[in-house]
């Protein structure tokens, strides 16, 4: 075993020595998880896909800190926000090269003509390309991007004013969002002349770190470095991608070295990577949380006791160990610890069947009731196994008298009815686009998210809604967080939740990889690694 | 002959027609939408969703929409995928030539094993070469193929390190498309370490997918040939002092061929089945994952087309086998219908 593994590594090693003109070049090969849906960011929401598009081949105005939500200038060197809140002014980085490829020669740099065309392609529905690709901009649509935006308006080649609706602190976090990635409008010129606006899906131009070369469906994505990159030229030369939809598989690919980087481990196989003398495993806290969500329409769950006693008939800490394998945290917030307005030492629900049993006595059900529970069919990060969390939760229930039936769909058809309201008590959760509380609060338990189904608990109460809602026009960091902290205890009292966990991301990387850093949204960068 | 030929084609228009409304009516029975699972965990709001609806034209009364996708059809567009927003023709032939590859290889493992294997358990019926082929056959015939598929991997290319793990060819040869078959194209570019790269990459993967076909093969071929070796003529063949091999190799196989032939047309459909799980696992990037994947998204138009087109080339199969039959049994091909 040992002497074929030296050959192949030799091999492979031999192999590559062609590639180098003169210096070793680098290669970094990274065994996704699944196929990108396309190279244009803004038609998808997947982060398989925005590994693929958005990460490596373009930028955005504003820019996530690599490692944290916090956010820096990217294409746009600095703003002056307006005392209303309402005018964003942003000055433009001068010198920024567009790539060039083989299907397109760029005959000048950024400028703010890319900017309005990324921008009022997604939103106007008049603009030439908007149906181009099918006229549905995900996640533009997602953050209510329609209707915040009042006006874009280019003052000059490097500078572009944004006119808002209503003031919103989530604004500049969300233009370090994917879907805001900047385009080029020169291509585009190029592409509708030759009557060939698809292939800004198939072959993209960015201004990034990396320059897409070629993708084999299904299998390998190629880059290579963008000599030009405005902010340094990336240490790997060639990045490959390797598309492995299998978990196991792509262990074994990581510790046979056929990559270096891999996605999404399978929870069963941490502690045999933690023996590997060869790969290390980062965690980092996911940007997560997992919950089950009893929907307040359907007796009776409409009594605040009942949800209550519910919550304190659920040992977490078992579900922790069991289906975590101790790899999360128990979660008592909506959001977790990383996020503004978190409330440190919030009174929760802790473990006690006995005062579950007095509450459900109180509410008027002490003979106990029967209910569904709704558990997902895939693995999620904030829940690798749904439906075995719904058995252990069963049995903690059936201790106060509460009998309990598991219910599970294909996840597209889970979705979907969870959404119109059709279960009494369903698993599920959400990891956070931007950091930004808001895009936990107000879209999973805001009024509005009753309607458009991201509300599972279909909870509306006017004061927290009023609270998230002003929250949302406020900039002053402590002053929201003042908002959050209330709204939040208002959420704990009122329990349309059980907040269940925030889970712990991993991310098996050989040693030979250096400077990676993971990024809490659940990102996969490359720009700044290096390999030995 | 030429009756029988046009008989057969003649039955594929009303074939081809009730694919066509299989394979539509099958992907709108599946509970859920395009739109809504395109929104996922982020929800649509019902204006949002119905405004979307109408975009994509499922608003539409379902037989108006049959309409759109047999117009369509008849000019030889078969949609365009709701995900990639490239066309369904293209995406399923840029990845067909994968599947088609590992399906062949498969194929042809499981002949040139399975159809000697069971001759000789045949001809040495009883004995212990007999039993164990046919122990071998169940075991094959039993075993789930993406544990098989796993298992193969940890052993060859984990543990021994014979093999590499998964995907057609390593990453850093870069072939240009000519034909889509990885063997052929690496040697028409004179890449031979690419081609071996190729080679090493099919044999976990074919030997996954070959076994069950293998396995049923060679228990076909096995009762045929008993059957046949049972009959008057070989007694006669073998009273007349022919070689035992022009025996059971010409005379023989020949007529046990026909149950064969009709098992080895219907292992093609299944192929294309298996070659689902397969080429998860082995990551092999062709048109069974894309097709399940479509599923999963609802991508109505990948659905639709992904399944005409396989059905299409399973209806292929099965008729050249048809028309195999012809060929070698002339007891069919002279029948008055």
């Amino acid at each position: 075993m040992r002497k074929s593994r030296i050959l192949g590594a030799a091999l492979v090693a031999a192999l590559f020595l062609p590639l180098a003109a003169g210096a070793a070049s680098k290669h970094l090969v990274f065994c996704s998880e699944g196929s990108p849906s396309g190279f244009n960011p803004q038609f998808y929401d997947d982060g398989t896909t925005f590994d693929a598009s958005s990460r490596p081949l373009y930028n955005r105005l504003v820019e996530f800190k690599l490692g944290t939500t916090d956010f820096e200038p990217g294409l746009a060197e600095s703003w002056d926000i307006s005392d209303d809140g309402l005018t964003y002014t942003f000055h433009l980085r001068k010198g920024v090269k567009w790539q060039t490829t083989p299907w397109f020669k760029p005959t000048r740099e950024f400028n703010a003509d890319d900017v309005l065309y990324s921008f009022n392609r997604q939103w106007k529905k008049d603009h030439p390309w908007h149906q181009v690709g099918g006229g549905n901009y995900q996640y533009f649509a997602g953050m209510g991007f329609p209707k915040l935006l009042k006006a874009i308006e280019k003052l000059d080649d490097h500078t572009v004013r944004f006119e808002l609706n209503a003031p919103n602190s989530a604004f500049l976090p969300d233009l370090a969002m994917d879907f805001a990635s900047i385009l080029s409008a020169e291509y585009a010129e190029q592409l509708m002349e030759a009557g060939t606006p698809e292939q800004m899906n198939h072959n993209p131009v960015g201004t990034g770190p990396f320059v897409f070369v070629n993708y084999q469906k299904d299998a390998i994505i190629r880059y290579k470095a963008n000599p030009d990159y405005f902010v340094e030229r990336p240490k790997i030369d060639n990045l490959v991608f390797a598309i492995t939809p299998d978990a196991s598989v792509r262990l074994q690919k990581t510790k046979a070295g056929e990559c270096q980087v891999m996605s999404f481990p399978n929870p069963a196989d941490l502690d045999t990577i933690k023996k590997d003398a060869d790969i290390e495993l980062m965690e980092q806290a996911g940007l997560n949380v997992g919950y089950l969500a009893m929907n307040v329409e359907r007796e009776p769950f409409d009594n605040v006791k009942v949800r209550q006693a519910l919550a304190l008939a659920v040992d977490r800490k078992t579900i922790i160990d069991v289906i975590f394998n101790g790899y999360a945290e128990i979660a008592s917030n909506p959001i977790p610890p990383s996020v503004l307005g978190y409330v440190k030492d919030l009174q929760d629900y802790d473990y006690d069947p006995e005062r579950a049993r007095e509450l459900l006595a109180e509410a008027g059900y002490a003979d106990g009731f029967e209910t569904d529970l709704w558990a997902m069919p895939v693995a999620r990060p904030y829940n690798p196994n749904a439906r075995r969390m719904a058995q252990l939760i069963l049995s903690d229930w059936e201790k106060i008298g509460v009998k309990t039936k598991i219910v599970s769909f294909e996840w597209g058809e889970y979705l979907k009815r969870v959404a119109a309201g059709e279960h009494q008590t369903a698993f599920l959760g959400w990891t956070g686009d931007n950091g930004d509380p808001d895009n936990f609060l107000y879209t999973l338990l805001g009024c509005d998210g009753v309607a458009s189904g991201t509300n599972l608990a279909r909870w509306c109460n006017d004061a927290f809604n009023e609270l998230v809602t002003k929250a949302q026009r406020v900039s002053d960091r402590d002053e929201r967080a003042e908002l959050y902290h209330e709204a939040i205890r208002i959420f704990k009292e009122e329990a349309p939740w059980i907040t269940l966990d925030h889970s712990t991301v991993f991310l098996p990387v050989r040693k030979s990889v250096k400077n990676y850093v993971m990024d809490p949204m659940g990102g996969h960068y490359f720009h700044a690694v290096d390999v030995d | 002959m030429f009756r029988f030929v046009l008989h057969r084609l003649a039955l594929i228009v009303p074939t081809v027609f009730g694919l066509t409304v299989v394979a539509f009516g099958l992907v709108r029975l599946i509970p859920g939408d395009p739109v809504r699972v395109m929104a996922g965990i982020h929800g649509v709001s019902p204006e949002r969703h119905a405004e979307l609806m109408h975009q994509y034209g499922f608003d539409l009364p379902l037989w108006q929409q049959y309409l759109g996708f047999l117009n369509g059809l008849l000019h030889g567009d078969l949609g365009t995928s709701l995900i990639t927003r490239s066309s369904v023709l293209s995406d399923f032939f840029s990845r067909f030539p994968a599947t088609v590859e590992l399906s062949l290889v498969a194929l042809l493992l499981a002949l040139f094993i399975g159809l000697p294997a069971g001759m000789i358990a045949a001809v040495k019926r009883g004995s212990l070469f007999d039993h164990a082929v046919m122990g071998a056959a169940l075991t094959g015939y039993s075993m789930p193929i993406f544990w098989w598929g796993l298992l193969l991997i940890v052993f060859f290319s984990g543990y021994l390190g014979w093999t590499p793990v998964s995907g057609r060819m390593d990453a850093w040869f870069f072939i240009q498309p000519i034909t889509g078959f990885m063997l052929m194209d690496t040697l028409l570019q004179g890449e031979t370490d690419a081609f071996w790269s190729a080679v090493r990459h099919l044999v976990l993967p074919a030997v996954a997918l070959a076994t069950i076909p293998l396995a049923v093969i060679a228990r076909q071929t096995r009762s045929a040939m008993l059957e046949v070796l049972g009959q008057d003529y070989v007694r006669t063949a073998r009273a007349k002092g022919l070689a035992p091999w022009r025996v059971v190799g010409l005379h023989a196989l020949r007529n046990a061929l026909v149950p064969v032939i009709t098992v080895t047309g219907l292992q093609v459909g299944l192929l294309f089945a298996g070659a689902i799980l397969t080429e998860t696992i082995f990551s092999w990037p062709g048109v069974g994952k894309w097709l399940v994947e479509a599923v999963y998204r609802r991508d109505y138009p990948s659905v639709q087309g992904g399944v005409l087109l396989v059905a299409l080339m399973v209806m292929l199969v099965n008729l050249s086998v048809d028309l195999m039959y012809g060929l070698i049994d002339p007891r069919i091909r002279h029948r008055r219908s």
